[in-house]
């Protein structure tokens, strides 16, 4: 059964990339703005790779920062050096 | 925005909240430390007793045998809440994270004398677990200690012990080369080696003691006040000989807080003390008995790793910390 | 040296953290650990424990500092600002009234208590995720206090938060809520706070409640709200892997689980309809409803959650299906009861006008125009008559959830829901089935609680008189409590606003 994981962000300037980045390597992802905050629902699975953020920052990105824009999510987490990773299994 | 009245209809009404204007006079603004530390803990009209521990209120002055009329008196001479705890906590590792860089860059542990580095290995890697035990014991302060002053500077002090238990763990894996054998065997030494098992039967020891007052008497300031100097104080300065600077640059953070944290640790024991003769009896007698096992305990460590001088270094800070706790009042 | 090895994430983290902790040999397990196995929870191996996210106390440190840094630089921009005057009205602040005196308090509680589990679980992985949360809750009462303590200065209700928490009958409601959670054995606290609090429901009080902040100018509510937020998520994950690490460990553990889930999510359910009436009807300009929040993050989210769980043999909470049906309503009950007791209580509440109905109605196309419009119509021509409706009578309480009796049958909107239990000779009242079931299953804790009214019938809250009552309370008669119309606050907002107009008419 699909069932949507979810990942919200602040809408702010060090979290746009990452929401960019999110929307790129999820086609799947459909994004709702709500007044500063901005939720991204993904059926399934939904994936953040470093590598897509850092390019767009100009810098290498450390998944660890998400923990500065972060503002709730749902789904199980995995995360690790490269990606992190919301999923039902 | 902009808004052009009168200044007088922006007067404030209040200065800060009634509890603090209580303690310190309705008519000044409070200073961040004193909002965020005073009278945040509930102290009445609780719904259920604790399952667990049904003769106490969830929270109870009698957890511990020190009295106090006042538990808001043991203002952290630091004024930390959590804001200022991280951002100096943070300042103090980016000094630290640099040192890491510049002695892996150089492999400048490889300068350090052989032998010298197996014996770090011995004293060092170990005191992870002796940190590990010094972390559960200060959120045991933080669960059972009596008001919000007390408790958010033990956990701040926790805190610290777990990320010195990490520091030395890092220690471990930059020797290693990231392997983690040397954590491993440090691990096995703490469990195993005879010069090791006094400290880790006191800290043990420690862990069922209920009086938590009695707790932080123990740990930071009799355990704490023979095992840091001793470590990375005075073997520290054994490693000069031996070219073992990178490791003294690799543990100043555990230097740094220990001169830190004590400030705290001497504030908190001499407001318990001044309070009443009561206090200062059973602190006197908590603190003799820990300090006298934690000087015990410290000797075969010292023994085996200055030799013979072991045992004058041990006195030496036994000493030291004597004259500290006479300064606090604690009575011989 | 040997070539340095490079390590990822998840191996950096497993070595500097798992081995710190050890089997004790000179003191017994079970005298060094005394309250972990009473509840009937059993754990073959705590190794098997899944941190989800692998923070290290160096990268905690970093971190935080940083959102720290952040945070202060907004709270002194807020004061020197003057930034109160940048909401969109001063009825709004009467949220952050509830929120500092209802959810501040247990922030703090959760602090104290995160560090009880962090000391007294076997395993380190639970453990330091335990203190890390413990340092985050503190972080969270600190920085609301701080946000809030410029909102003190001007306006009213903020100014003895702590000593109102312990004694103000409806702060009973968040206190009593808590205090079951911190008597119960460790692992029912992780369940009921970090899975069905935090996990569950916490998005329902944070997300749409920061959010509405936003909307309504209030830059300091966002600030700490939105900040807090991103420790909640560290939690959240922490409340999951409990849930899931508890029933991987054994399939005894099941039972005792779905026990301790059916019970946390409709005590944090009876608990957030606080929350739906600050949303409904506190926030000048809305985010989205109630219901609307219920479906996204309960109806929507939740279900995914439990659909996940499933694997486990976890079927959803019990009486989910009654909080469906209440969704419509528990709002606008909860609305009526505060303004019927605003006279004692630290907030105002006041007459919603017609713009405020017409949304609701909007909102809520099934119950507002049929059940809750009258009755609002009702107290404003009593208002304008000089007859402002407030109840003398003292609620009768549930002895649960302790809010006052008003909720009513789920399948009956005009008919107020009535449950009773009998124990040695007394009764006991209950707002729900919800209610009644928990009490029945531990009796013997719930006869402990402190309920206000009864408290104060039995003489122990400052006096016979509803003044000598409020006194004790520490409310300041005529600024703190009574309705919004008329309060000093509506004096000097209006002031303000009036100084406003000129300048816009100046420029």
């Amino acid at each position: 059964m699909t069932q949507n994981v979810s990942i919200t962000l602040q809408n702010t300037p060090d979290a746009r990339p990452i929401t960019e980045a999110i929307s790129e390597d999820n086609p799947k992802a459909v994004v709702a703005n709500y007044p500063s905050m901005i939720k991204i629902d993904c059926p399934n699975r939904l994936v953040i790779r470093a590598d897509s953020v850092s390019k767009k920052i100009g810098r290498a990105w450390d998944t660890q920062e998400i923990h500065l824009s972060l503002i709730t999510l749902s789904g199980n987490i995995d995360e690790d050096e490269g990606q992190f990773v919301l999923a039902w299994k | 925005m902009n808004i052009d009245i009168q200044g007088l209809t922006l007067e404030p009404r209040r200065q800060t909240y009634s509890h603090i204007a209580r303690r310190f006079g309705a008519d000044r603004p409070a200073s961040r430390y004193e909002e965020a530390s005073y009278d945040v803990q509930a102290t009445t009209n609780f719904h259920h007793r604790p399952l667990y521990q049904p003769e106490f209120q969830i929270f109870d002055p009698r957890r511990t045998k020190i009295v106090m009329a006042d538990w808001y008196k043991f203002r952290d001479p630091r004024q930390l809440y959590y804001g200022t705890y991280n951002m100096s906590r943070a300042a103090m590792l980016q000094a630290i994270d640099k040192n890491f860089d510049f002695i892996e860059e150089r492999a400048m542990l490889a300068n350090v004398e052989p032998a010298w580095l197996e014996k770090v290995k011995e004293y060092l890697i170990p005191m992870r677990h002796y940190e590990w035990g010094a972390n559960a014991n200060n959120q045991l302060i933080t669960d059972w200690g009596y008001g919000t002053q007390i408790t958010s500077a033990s956990a701040f002090c926790g805190a610290d012990r777990l990320g010195m238990a990490q520091i030395i763990s890092r220690i471990g894996l930059a020797i290693d080369g990231n392997t983690g054998d040397t954590l491993q065997a440090g691990r096995n030494l703490w469990l195993n080696a005879s010069y090791w098992q006094g400290v880790r039967k006191m800290v043990e020891d420690s862990f069922v003691e209920a009086d938590w007052f009695q707790t932080l008497v123990a740990q930071d300031l009799a355990m704490d006040g023979v095992m840091h100097p001793l470590v990375f104080a005075r073997f520290d300065a054994e490693g000069q000989k031996h070219n073992g600077v990178p490791l003294s640059m690799l543990s100043e953070f555990m230097s740094e807080w220990y001169a830190d944290n004590a400030r705290w640790v001497d504030a908190v024991v001499k407001t318990a003390i001044a309070e009443s003769d009561a206090n200062a009896q059973l602190v006197s007698a908590w603190f003799a008995a820990w300090a006298g096992r934690a000087a015990e305990a410290a000797r075969p460590l010292a023994e085996h790793v200055l030799g013979a001088a072991g045992k004058s270094a041990v006195e030496e800070i036994a000493d030291k910390l004597m004259t500290r706790a006479a300064g606090l009042g604690i009575k011989a | 040296m040997p070539a340095t090895k490079k390590l990822g994430l998840k191996q950096k983290y497993a070595l500097m953290t798992r081995g710190l902790d050890w089997e004790t040999t000179y003191q017994p397990m079970e005298k060094v650990f005394p309250y972990d196995q009473f509840e009937g929870i059993k754990v073959k191996n705590w190794d098997a424990w899944e941190d989800p996210f692998r923070l290290t106390m160096d990268a905690y440190w970093k971190i935080q500092a940083e959102k720290e840094r952040k945070l202060y630089a907004v709270i002194d921009s807020i004061s020197q600002n003057n930034a109160q005057l940048g909401i969109t009205d001063a009825r709004y602040i009467n949220a952050v009234k509830i929120f500092i005196q209802g959810v501040t308090p247990l922030e703090y509680q959760a602090h104290r208590h995160f560090a009880h589990v962090a000391r007294h679980l076997r395993g380190v992985g639970p453990r330091i995720a335990a203190q890390m949360q413990s340092l985050d809750e503190l972080r969270h009462a600190q920085t609301q206090i701080h946000t809030i303590s410029h909102y003190n200065k001007f306006f009213d209700g903020m100014h003895d938060w702590q000593h109102m928490h312990d004694r103000v009958w409806y702060l009973s409601v968040p206190k009593s809520f808590f205090d079951d959670a911190v008597t119960a054995g460790p692992f029912e606290f992780l369940t009921a706070i970090s899975f069905s609090f935090e996990y569950v429901l916490t998005n329902l009080l944070f997300v749409p409640f920061m959010s509405g902040a936003a909307y309504n100018g209030d830059l300091a509510t966002v600030t700490f709200g939105f900040s807090a937020q991103s420790d909640e998520s560290r939690h959240m994950t922490l409340g999951l892997e409990v849930v899931k690490f508890i029933l991987e460990q054994d399939e005894a553990n099941l039972p005792i689980v779905q026990r301790w889930i059916d019970k946390w999510f409709w005590r944090g359910y009876r608990l957030l309809s606080l929350v739906g009436m600050m949303m409904d009807y506190m926030l000048p300009k809305k985010v989205m409803s109630w219901a609307e929040a219920w479906e996204m993050y309960y109806e929507e989210q939740g279900g995914a959650l439990f659909a996940d769980l499933g694997r486990y043999g976890i079927r959803p909470p019990k009486h989910e299906d009654v909080a469906r049906k209440e969704k419509d309503r528990i709002s606008h009950e909860v609305w009526a009861i505060f303004y019927n007791y605003t006279h004692a209580a630290a907030f105002h509440t006041w007459d919603i006008d017609d713009e405020h109905m017409r949304w609701l109605s909007e909102k809520y196309p099934k119950t507002f125009d049929q059940l809750y419009r009258p009755r609002l119509l009702m107290w404003r021509d009593m208002a304008r008559a000089g007859k402002r409706f407030y109840n003398n009578a003292l609620p009768q309480l549930c002895n649960l959830c302790q809010i006052p009796m008003a909720f009513t049958e789920p399948d009956d909107p005009t008919t107020i829901c009535f449950r009773s239990s009998e124990l040695g000779g007394d009764r006991y009242h209950f707002c729900s089935d919800g209610c009644k079931e928990i009490f029945d299953q531990e009796p013997e804790k719930f006869v402990q609680s402190w309920l206000p009214v009864h408290q104060i019938f039995q003489g122990n809250c400052g006096g016979a008189s509803v003044e000598d009552v409020l006194k004790w309370y520490h409310l300041n008669l005529g600024a703190d409590n009574l309705d919004y119309a008329g309060s000093p606050e509506q004096k000097m907002w209006d002031q303000w606003m009036a100084g406003r107009h000129v300048a816009q008419a100046a420029e």
